[in-house]
C-alpha cells in the first residue's frame, strides 16, 4: 500500500462518514441533536475535500499508482 | 317477580349507576382522595349496596341521594379551582415532617404519626437514615415527598459537567407482528423505512413480538423466537470509530510527509477532526 492509496482510503471513510452524519441528522427528531450532527458533517466536509485536493497532488507525483 | 330476580335487576341497575357516577366524577376520585372524596364515596358505595340488596325498597329515593352525594364532591372541586382558601378547608393542607434536617415533632403529633410511622415512611422511598434528608412532608392525600439532601441524591449528567443527546420518547411501532401505522408516522417514518430496517437485522415481520423506535430513527425489535439473536442498532458507534480512525489517520499522514505544505494541512485538518468529534461525541455514543 502506498501513501497515496492510504489518502484515497481516508478520502472515502470521510465520505462515508459524511453521508452517515447526514442522514441521522435528517432521522433525528430533537433539533439541537440535528444541528450538531449537520454542523460535524459541514466540518467533515472540509477535511474531506482538503484531503482529496492532496490525494490529487500524490496522484500526479506517483502517476503509475493512478486510480480513482 | 321472584325476589332473586329483582336483586339481580337492581344491582346490574346500580353497577351501570355508579360506574356513570364515578366516570363523571373523573380520575380524580380515584387517585387522590380528599377528605370530602373520602367520604361522599364510601356513602355512596354504602347507599349503591342497600338499594342493590332492598334494604331500601325506593330505587328513586335511592338514586336521588346517590346524586347529591355525588354532586357534592363535583361543585367543591369547582370552588376549589377558583379559591385557595376553600381548597386548604375542603382538601387539606400538606404538613412538613422534616426542614433542613430536624424533625418537627408537633406537626407529628398533630397528624397523629409516631416516630415509628415517620421512619416507615421513610423507608418506602429507600431513606433508611433520618439525617439523609433535608426536608419531607404528608401530602394532603396522604402522600409523603422527601427530599434528600443534595449530596444524598442521585448523581445527574447536569452534576457532571456533561454534555447528553436530548431524547423523545420512543414509539411502538410493532405489536404481535403487526405495524401501527399512527405511531409509525408520529416520529416522521414510513412502512419502507420498516421493511428496509427489518431486512437489515434479518428478520421477518410475522416474527417481531415488539418493536420500538427511538427519536433517532433507530429499530429495537424482540423477537417471538427467543433464540434468535438480534444485533443491536450500530450505525452510530461504527461512525464514531470511523471518525476515529480518520483522524488518527490525518495525524499519521502528518508524521509521515516531507511535503511542509502538506504537513501543515493535515495536521490542521486533524484538529478540526479532533474538535468536530469531541462536540458529536456524546449523540453518537450509546
Amino acid at each position: 500500500m502506498t501513501i497515496a492509496s492510504n489518502v484515497k482510503q481516508c478520502v472515502s471513510s470521510l465520505k462515508g462518514i459524511e453521508a452517515g452524519l447526514s442522514s441521522l441528522a435528517l432521522r433525528t427528531q430533537d433539533d439541537e441533536s440535528k444541528r450538531i450532527l449537520h454542523e460535524t458533517m459541514l466540518v467533515v466536509n472540509e477535511v474531506r475535500k482538503d484531503v482529496q485536493k492532496r490525494a490529487g497532488e500524490l496522484e500526479r507525483e506517483e502517476p503509475q499508482y493512478k486510480g480513482f | 317477580m321472584p325476589g332473586w330476580l329483582e336483586i339481580v335487576l337492581r344491582s346490574f341497575f346500580f353497577l351501570i349507576v355508579l360506574f356513570v357516577i364515578t366516570k363523571v366524577l373523573g380520575k380524580k376520585q380515584l387517585s387522590q382522595l380528599s377528605f370530602f372524596e373520602y367520604v361522599t364515596g364510601i356513602t355512596i358505595g354504602n347507599v349503591g349496596a342497600e338499594l342493590a340488596t332492598k334494604v331500601e325498597g325506593n330505587v328513586i329515593h335511592g338514586v336521588l341521594s346517590i346524586l347529591v352525594f355525588a354532586i357534592a364532591p363535583f361543585i367543591a372541586g369547582l370552588i376549589s379551582l377558583k379559591s385557595k382558601t376553600f381548597r386548604d378547608l375542603v382538601e387539606g393542607k400538606a404538613s412538613v415532617f422534616i426542614k433542613d434536617g430536624k424533625v418537627m415533632e408537633d406537626n407529628l403529633k398533630k397528624e397523629k404519626y409516631t416516630i415509628d410511622e415517620l421512619l416507615a415512611l421513610l423507608r418506602k422511598k429507600d431513606v433508611f437514615d433520618v439525617s439523609e434528608v433535608e426536608f419531607a412532608l404528608l401530602e394532603a392525600n396522604g402522600d409523603f415527598s422527601v427530599m434528600l439532601k443534595k449530596q444524598n441524591q442521585p448523581v445527574t449528567p447536569k452534576d457532571l459537567n456533561m454534555p447528553v443527546a436530548a431524547v423523545k420518547e420512543p414509539q411502538t411501532i410493532i405489536m404481535d407482528g403487526s405495524i401501527l401505522d399512527e405511531p409509525l408516522s408520529t416520529i416522521g417514518l414510513n412502512r419502507n423505512w420498516l421493511h428496509t430496517e427489518l431486512d437489515k437485522l434479518g428478520v421477518i415481520l410475522e416474527n417481531v413480538f415488539l418493536g420500538q423506535a427511538n427519536s433517532n430513527g433507530e429499530l429495537t425489535v424482540d423477537l417471538f423466537d427467543d433464540k434468535l439473536k438480534v444485533p443491536s442498532p450500530q450505525e452510530k458507534p461504527l461512525m464514531l470509530a470511523t471518525l476515529k480512525k480518520c483522524q488518527a489517520d490525518l495525524e499519521l499522514f502528518a508524521l509521515g510527509t516531507d511535503s511542509k505544505e502538506a504537513k501543515e494541512m493535515f495536521s490542521k485538518n486533524s484538529e478540526k477532526l479532533q474538535k468536530a468529534i469531541d462536540n458529536v461525541i456524546h449523540i453518537l455514543r450509546n
